[in-house]
């Protein structure tokens, strides 16, 4: 692709049409944007790509700013305002008039039919969102270990997620990965 | 949504332009502003939660019913669900000026501590203590998205649903295994689901 044009050009338009395509939220949207960040273009490798990952759950705020640390590392702040605009904007009108429109006929039962076929697209896409990450992060055993354990606490606890990742922090300083 | 006249004077509410027709539990700019910066501050590892919390329990801009319906319409929209539910939230109480103030509460914030964020990494990311701590963090990450997806499951198991899990199972291969762009998947399964579905509840209905 043209990955030589100007790198704000090709940010906008690939995380604003990637905005109308992420069907069940940014997790979903995940192994396109690696694809995207690491095959297509080459922004950064596959480690990178598991940083940014692990940053971007570490940081407050909705998971989509996961888009504002590809686009800093393409081209700085101008780069990280671009993709996070990009990918919230067209969504964001489309809400507003979709919310308008079913304001008027609010008894319709598409909205229902739409949801449930898309419900089972969505946890496909995080699932392979999932395999992609743990393709990329789980590189010996051990770490295959942590994540499986962090997966079985975040399933079966309440525990608050940021201690989970805070505790995955403490075992990788320790250098037991 | 246009609110009914109220007698009440806009207690609390700093939008001296508007009339004086919005009951004390119709949030201003501002307040929209700083409620969702708020809740996304908080959000570590999803916002939704605190949402809730905040415009249902706390505010009592809406009730739990309003609510879930109207995320039940962010999530069926493609795109960030709650980015689309600040949009959707603040425009229905003061139209397109208050979906722009609670998306700019929602992003704004955490988008700067974000950048701040990736600008450490980008300076920093070598050093091999912290290169340690995000490979341990990256896993742990990891084990979370799983845990929702297995969460998420959970109901389409319960139902058996037979045709929802083939499907999921289908677009899983797709796009984590063979690694097929997304639109191209899409655009096949979309209609796909959409029609099988809808079929099934003619059937039902029938």
């Amino acid at each position: 692709m043209n990955s030589d044009g100007n790198p704000i050009s090709t940010l906008v338009w690939t995380f604003g049409l990637m905005s109308l395509f992420a069907v069940g939220g940014a997790n979903s949207a995940i192994p396109e944007m690696h694809r995207i960040a690491v095959d297509v273009h080459h922004w950064m490798n596959d480690k990178q790509f598991a940083d940014i990952f692990a940053i971007s759950q570490l940081s407050p705020g909705p998971n989509v700013l996961i888009v504002t640390l590809i686009g800093y590392s393409v081209a700085g702040v101008a780069g990280a305002l671009a993709a996070t605009l990009a990918m919230c904007g067209p969504t964001a009108v489309l809400a507003y008039y979709v919310s308008r429109l079913l304001q008027r006929s609010s008894q319709s039962r598409w909205p229902a039919i739409i949801q449930a076929a898309l419900v089972p697209l969505s946890i496909g896409l995080m699932g392979a969102s999932g395999l992609i990450l743990a393709l990329t992060s789980d590189l010996s055993w051990v770490a295959g270990l942590i994540t499986a354990a962090a997966a079985v606490l975040a399933f079966a606890t309440r525990l608050n997620p940021v201690w989970i990742l805070l505790a995955g922090g403490a075992l990788g300083f320790a250098g037991v990965i | 949504m246009k609110s009914p006249a109220s007698e009440s004077p806009p207690a609390a509410v700093p939008a001296p332009d508007l009339p004086a027709s919005h009951p004390p539990n119709q949030p201003g700019l501002l307040e929209l502003f700083v409620a969702f910066a708020k809740m996304s501050l908080a959000g570590f590892g999803g916002v939704l939660v605190w949402a809730r919390r905040g415009i249902v329990d706390q505010h009592r801009w809406m009730t739990a019913e309003e609510f879930n319906e109207t995320f039940a319409l962010c999530h069926f929209l493609p795109g960030p669900n709650i980015v689309n539910l600040s949009v959707v939230f603040g425009s229905r109480f003061r139209g397109v000026a208050g979906g722009i103030a609670a998306f700019a509460g929602l992003v704004g914030p955490p988008m700067v501590i974000a950048t701040i964020l990736a600008a450490l990494y980008a300076r920093y990311g070598e050093i091999d203590a912290l290169r340690r701590i995000l490979a341990g963090v990256s896993c742990a990450a990891v084990g979370l998205l799983m845990a929702v997806v297995f969460k998420m499951m959970m109901p389409l198991i319960k139902k058996r649903d037979l045709v929802g899990l083939v499907i999921l199972l289908a677009v899983f291969i797709a796009i984590g295994v063979l690694r097929l762009p997304l639109q191209t998947v899409l655009l096949v399964a979309v209609p796909l689901s959409l029609g099988i579905t809808y079929f099934l509840r003619q059937r039902v209905a029938a």
